[in-house]
């Protein structure tokens, strides 16, 4: 008896920490997210209100939270697409004998280390000073517009600057699994007659799979939650193009005091995320293939 | 999977991926080059190098940001936050794992599917609880937060490491004598490290960088970190780009140099918590 209360005091102080940390800080506020949601609270005065599906029903007629949703949907599918794209292509060059093969692979990896706010402000003053310049003495028509202030362009300067911060990271997944993938198995399909192009859709490809898994969740998962670039490059703008949700949800709490309109929205797009992220993996984890 | 020939087609490629990296470099290089000009040589021409490598902005920047005392903002955030993080999960999932059971089980699961909640569903519920708490504008306040958000990703990586660990050292030890406590800190800690390294590196950077949870909970000049730093020479109407520019050049030099130096274990880190991730 004596043993066992001890080895049950033994648990707790092991555990609690964790859970009490973990209840604090991720628990209860993801409980009252969908409390407030419910609500109808400015964040500040001290008579809450029950709302009932009020704030649901207010998010349904948002413009605003409209285009911010349907910006992220844009960017996502076009990040997602890229990222996934020159990250291969990068992972299937550097793993080749090049010479300069660790050199390079730093150069590319290099910008993801850096914080992605930092990132955005290095990218506004490229934008509007260099792009002039270059605008100014080479009189492209490309380099000529302001590319923050118009919406189209500022859509393609969050993507670009998106592509250069986190093209390494994809990329040095996509060599890891490269890296995996066994010579021998490549030399028999060779000696069975198999061309470039039929060994990476029949071979390479299939047993990458498990870092394509990952990549595409990494890829949805980080454009959604997109908020330092479009905060640090764009301020949401021109005209609110470019504010993405968790941007849109940040000035609606912080700036618009719409608390419990806020949470209603975070707990959409929690809802929304969940469902795609998980979608994604258990479909994509059927077409892997054991080794 | 290697290509073993060294042909010109290859070296083409060589040259033709030298240059890309040159291009991926050039934002970097514009920053650090234009952080050395006074205000009239940006405006005039930003491609351009400085008549003179003058220190002038970074001496006027260091003093207008306090970047002494912003660093170590950073770095006390930083290193207490992952410490911590890597002590109470380790400590967590040692148990989880011996001890297993319906308890165990659901305290693990339940932390394991919170993995899914973007931050952006619990900020704004949490700046409630933060201030509640009083953990607004202050180090030990964000840092309690961190450790809060640090828990699952750990805890899931060192659960699955622990998993992996014949459980046979740990008796002979307890035969010796040991406790828990020993057996813990003395023998499965140390065996711990390579997934102690990997979590360490994944939350460092993250913390490290991190500028939304800084943004909504720390607002004084004395608890500021360095993206929020930054953050004050890009507000609606200023322009001082030298000023800014060397402001980006110190935010970005420390974690560039702490990257070339622990490069490998960077790279192996983050592969290997994206893997298992």
């Amino acid at each position: 008896m004596k043993s066992g209360t001890r080895k049950l005091w033994t648990y707790v102080i092991f555990v609690a920490p964790a859970l009490v940390f973990f209840t604090l800080i991720i628990l209860v506020p993801f409980l009252r997210a969908i409390l407030y949601s419910f609500q109808d609270w400015n964040g500040i005065s001290s008579d809450i209100a029950w709302a009932g599906w009020d704030n649901y029903a207010a998010i349904l007629k948002d413009t605003g939270f409209h285009k911010s949703f349907a910006f992220t949907l844009k960017f996502v599918f076009v990040t997602t697409i890229l990222l996934n794209v020159f990250g291969f292509l990068l992972a299937l060059v550097l793993n080749m004998s090049l010479k300069s093969r660790n050199l390079l692979r730093t150069a590319f990896f290099l910008p993801y280390v850096i914080g992605p706010v930092i990132i955005g402000f290095i990218w506004q003053f490229i934008f509007t000073n260099l792009f002039a310049e270059i605008g100014k003495a080479t009189e492209w028509s490309m380099f000529m517009k302001n590319w923050l202030s118009l919406p189209s362009y500022a859509f393609w300067s969050l993507v670009i600057v998106t592509v250069w911060h986190s093209v390494g990271y994809f990329m040095v997944i996509y060599l890891a699994a490269l890296q995996g993938v066994p010579a021998d198995l490549l030399e028999a399909a060779e000696i069975d007659g198999a061309g470039r192009w039929k060994r990476m859709l029949n071979v390479v490809v299939p047993l990458i799979r498990p870092a394509m898994t990952i990549n595409l969740f990494l890829a949805i998962s980080s454009g959604f939650k997109a908020f330092d670039l479009n905060f640090a490059l764009t301020r949401g703008g021109p005209f609110g193009s470019t504010e993405s949700i968790a941007y849109h949800i940040y000035l609606d709490a912080f700036t618009k005091n719409l608390f419990t309109l806020a949470s209603a929205k975070a707990v959409v797009f929690f809802l929304v995320l969940a469902g795609i992220t998980l979608v994604q993996v258990t479909a994509m984890k059927r077409k892997e293939v054991e080794m | 999977m290697k290509n073993g020939r060294y042909n010109i087609s290859t070296l083409g490629l060589e040259l033709l991926m030298i240059a890309l990296a040159l291009m991926f470099f050039f934002p970097l290089y514009m920053t650090f080059i234009n952080g050395f000009k006074s205000y009239n040589e940006v405006v005039t021409s930003v491609v351009a190098l400085p008549e003179v490598f003058q220190l002038k902005n970074f001496i006027t920047v260091w003093k207008q940001l306090n970047f002494f005392g912003v660093f170590i903002n950073s770095i006390i955030i930083t290193v207490v936050s992952v410490v911590g993080t890597l002590l109470i999960s380790s400590m967590a999932s040692y148990q989880l794992v011996r001890r297993p059971g319906r308890v165990s089980n659901v305290i693990f699961l339940s932390i394991l599917a919170s993995l899914i909640i973007p931050f952006q569903t619990l900020m704004v519920p949490l700046v409630k609880v933060a201030k509640d708490l009083g953990f607004i504008n202050s180090l030990h306040g964000i840092i309690i937060m961190y450790w809060g958000f640090g828990v699952p990703l750990a805890l899931f990586l060192y659960h699955g490491f622990i998993k992996g660990i014949p459980r046979e050292l740990e008796e002979a030890a307890h035969i010796d004598g040991c406790g828990t406590f020993g057996v813990f800190f003395k023998i499965l800690l140390p065996l711990l490290k390579p997934i102690t390294t990997t979590i360490a590196i994944l939350h460092s950077l993250w913390i490290w960088n991190d500028f939304l949870l800084p943004l909504i909970t720390l607002s004084s000049n004395s608890t500021r970190t360095i993206p929020l730093a930054a953050n004050i020479y890009f507000g609606q109407y200023t322009n001082e780009w030298h000023l800014a520019m060397a402001a980006l050049t110190m935010a970005v030099v420390p974690i560039i140099l702490f990257f070339l130096f622990m490069q490998r274990y960077i790279i192996q880190g983050i592969t290997a918590g994206a893997v298992k991730g």
